[in-house]
């Protein structure tokens, strides 16, 4: 069984013109994991997969297979399988015909053309020109091409385009069974969905530059996560929090304690008498803290040493799409806020909550008309869920919210660049913008910027 | 990735389309009606039995033979130099250039073993280009009655040396592929200056002395030259002064290899994106 290779970028850039199409890229992916290299459209993935192959030559930098350059390989195919977003088939050949070709560059064994044809299904139509193929016999092709060698590695860029449903699994069941053979497997996709059920590792890349390297469940802090509790009886509820000493916020939908355990909070309730009514972790869902990665909103410690100045620098488009949800969930609950009575929860953001709830509540009258009247929000009770996500991201020493984005009812995400970002020396060290910082001030003036985007950190998290 | 791996490859390419035999075909016929036309004119004029309108000069059944054996270079290099150029732009047309270059990562590698392949692959429609004009020429001279000239050890060198020059022109094509990356535009480019240029160059130099020194270094004159004997000279279109056969054979060679390093520099080695 061939033997996956430590795949190894050191500081990859590749500008062509003025244009930077990735810069400073470091990242090592290694052997018996599938690893995600993740990254909306345009952000670079094509162009380093291809300076990892030797198609493209770095302006600076060095990729490396197993401590080797592509070209330098002593036989390429039995090292690296790869198959490339681009249909590289000449349509009048058939598909055995193609295969052939480069088996004999290759001086692998006839039969393999055959082997690798049967593993991917496309046996019976060997012999058909490929130019009649659909889009996922191709796909299917390319991946017969990157497993002609029956390589170590293997690096293939949006494998699952075009394929059905029942493709996508069957490549998705290969992917994990090359991974746990000990081989290296690199798989490219814009959408973080597609790689979530594979990959056991993610490189995130935006704009060219590495905006996270590790695990899926470092993509999600435990911290940011809070056990939302319930009961008809809030007060009672409140009450045995507190005697326990825990923590918590009020929201409308129950109570919120971050970084809980679902278990003790039910014995407290348990052990208090308290009938719950529900009981729930929830947290930002991945394609959340993917979207906040790639637009800049949040930055990883994993790569936030080469890249925080560049991921404040510019404001950008985020693609449109996915967060429409949030967009028609903000507003109404930021207008709707019940104003809940405000006691129990001696907080350090308790100064900044007015101004956030306040601007966000005008801002979400501006985007979506509603029949609530803002001024039912009583700027200094006032506690909402965007209080709660406020605080999430103060606990959460990791993710520091460089830039913010307000949505629009269009669903179109505007990124807004903090005011304070590029004079701002603690924004380096990583800690989140917020109330307990001393520019109190400048952080108002920007708070409600934060508000939409934070508020989608609800989202139910399964 | 030894050479001879990677030209097997680069042949299996050329095979496992039917661009090869389409050309093949269209090559025969050209070719061949070509020289069976000829064949018939030239046989029927020199043996008498076609009396000429204004003034063509009766030609001499002496030397008519090779002048007709030589269509298949004369004409038919235009299919070798353009199998040579689809050599290389089919790479870039259809991107098969990515998986070639995986299997193949070093590019010079690449470029020898289409080289290679490009000179089996000319020498191959060579063979063709001289059987179809040779065998119909041949065919007509002996029903005229005139000598066929087969059992000359000239006429066979002719024949090599045919077959020389569309290998030589093969790789012509490559370099020309090789440099213009567009497949369309590298077949219009090859068209054009094969099938209008060049002939009214040539055709001008032989009314006009000074530029009879430039066109005999023309690729088709230098061709013609390798050759030994040319339908265009015959037709006084061809600088009756031209080449020495071997100094033709060197001037191609010179083209393939000025378009081939160029082509290197300016665009072989370019990143594939």
């Amino acid at each position: 069984m061939p033997q996956g290779e430590v795949l190894e970028f050191t500081g990859v850039t590749k500008e062509f013109g003025a244009v930077a199409a990735v810069q400073d890229f470091s990242a090592r992916v290694e052997p018996g994991v599938v690893t995600g290299f993740l990254g909306p459209n345009g952000a670079g993935k094509t162009t380093t997969l291809r300076i990892l192959l030797g198609l493209v030559r770095a302006t600076s930098g060095r990729a490396t297979i197993g401590g080797t350059a592509y070209a330098d390989l002593s036989s390429p195919l039995r090292s690296v399988g790869a198959a490339l977003e681009a249909a590289s088939f000449h349509p009048g050949r058939s598909a055995a015909n193609h295969l052939k070709v480069y088996a004999q560059a290759a001086r692998l064994p006839r039969t393999r053309v055959d082997e690798v044809l049967t593993t991917v299904g496309l046996a019976d139509v060997a012999g058909r020109r490929v130019g009649g193929y659909s889009l996922g016999m191709r796909q299917r092709l390319g991946l017969a091409f990157a497993l002609l060698g029956d390589p170590g590695v293997l690096v293939l860029d949006e494998p699952t385009n075009g394929l059905d449903p029942e493709g996508i699994i069957w490549m998705r069941g290969l992917l994990r069974e090359l991974a746990r053979q000990g081989r290296t497997v690199l798989v490219s996709s814009h959408l973080l969905t597609e790689v979530q059920q594979t990959a056991d590792r993610l490189l995130i890349i935006s704009n060219g530059s590495l905006v996270f390297q590790g695990s899926v469940e470092d993509l999600a802090e435990p911290a940011e996560q809070a056990v939302i509790v319930d009961s008809p009886d809030r007060q009672a509820l409140a009450e045995a929090l507190t005697g326990a000493g825990i923590a918590f916020e009020n929201l409308r939908t129950g109570v919120s304690v971050r970084g809980g355990d679902p278990a003790d909070i039910g014995a407290i309730a348990l052990a208090a008498g308290v009938a719950l009514s529900g009981l729930q972790k929830k947290g930002p869902s991945l394609e959340e803290v993917f979207l906040g990665l790639v637009n800049g909103s949040r930055v990883h410690p994993s790569a936030a040493a080469s890249h925080t100045s560049a991921a404040a620098a510019a404001p950008l488009l985020a693609e449109p799409g996915a967060p429409d949800e949030v967009a028609e969930e903000a507003a109404p609950e930021v207008v709707a806020e019940e104003v809940v009575a405000e006691e129990a929860t001696p907080d350090e953001s308790v100064p900044d909550e007015p101004v956030a709830a306040e601007v966000a509540a005008t801002e979400a009258v501006a985007t979506e008309p509603s029949d609530e009247e803002p001024a039912d929000v009583a700027p200094t009770t006032a506690d909402s869920d965007e209080d709660e996500d406020e605080d999430e991201d103060q606990a959460l020493p990791t993710f520091a919210p460089v830039s913010s984005f307000a949505v629009a009812a269009t669903g179109v995400i505007e990124v807004v660049p903090r005011a304070s970002d590029d004079d701002d020396p603690d924004r380096s060290d990583g800690r989140p913008h917020t109330a307990t910082h001393d520019d109190t001030a400048a952080h108002e003036d920007t708070a409600a910027h934060d508000e939409p985007r934070e508020n989608d950190d609800n989202e139910e998290r399964s | 990735m030894s050479l001879v791996a990677a030209t097997r490859s680069e042949t299996t390419k050329v095979f496992s389309t039917v661009g090869w035999w389409i050309l093949a075909i269209v090559l025969v016929l050209y070719v061949g009606s070509t020289a069976a036309g000829l064949a018939f004119v030239f046989a029927a004029s020199a043996s008498g039995d076609l009396t000429g309108g204004a003034g063509t000069p009766t030609l001499s059944a002496d030397g008519l033979a090779p002048v007709l054996y030589s269509i298949g270079g004369s004409i038919g290099y235009v299919f070798p130099l353009l199998i040579g150029t689809l050599m290389v732009t089919t790479e870039f047309r259809h991107q098969t250039l990515t998986p070639t270059l995986l299997a193949t990562p070093k590019r010079g590698m690449v470029l020898w073993a289409k080289l290679t392949a490009g000179v089996i692959i000319g020498a191959m429609y060579g063979l063709i280009s001289v059987v179809s004009a040779a065998l119909p020429a041949a065919g007509v001279l002996a029903g005229f009655g005139l000598d066929t000239e087969l059992g000359s050890g000239d006429t066979w060198a002719l024949f090599a040396r045919t077959l020389l020059a569309l290998m030589l022109w093969t790789l012509v094509g490559i370099g020309v592929g090789t440099l213009v990356r567009n497949q369309v535009v590298a077949i219009v480019v090859v068209l054009a200056f094969t099938q209008f240029v060049e002939p009214i160059l040539r055709l001008a130099g032989g009314f006009v002395d000074w530029l009879a020194e430039v066109t005999r270094f023309l690729p088709g004159a230098a061709s013609d030259a390798l050759i030994g004997a040319s339908i265009y000279n015959v037709m006084g279109a061809g600088a009756s002064d031209g080449l020495e056969w071997w100094h033709g054979g060197i001037v191609l060679l010179a083209y393939a290899l000025i378009l081939l390093l160029v082509g290197h520099i300016a665009s072989w080695t370019r990143d594939v994106t």
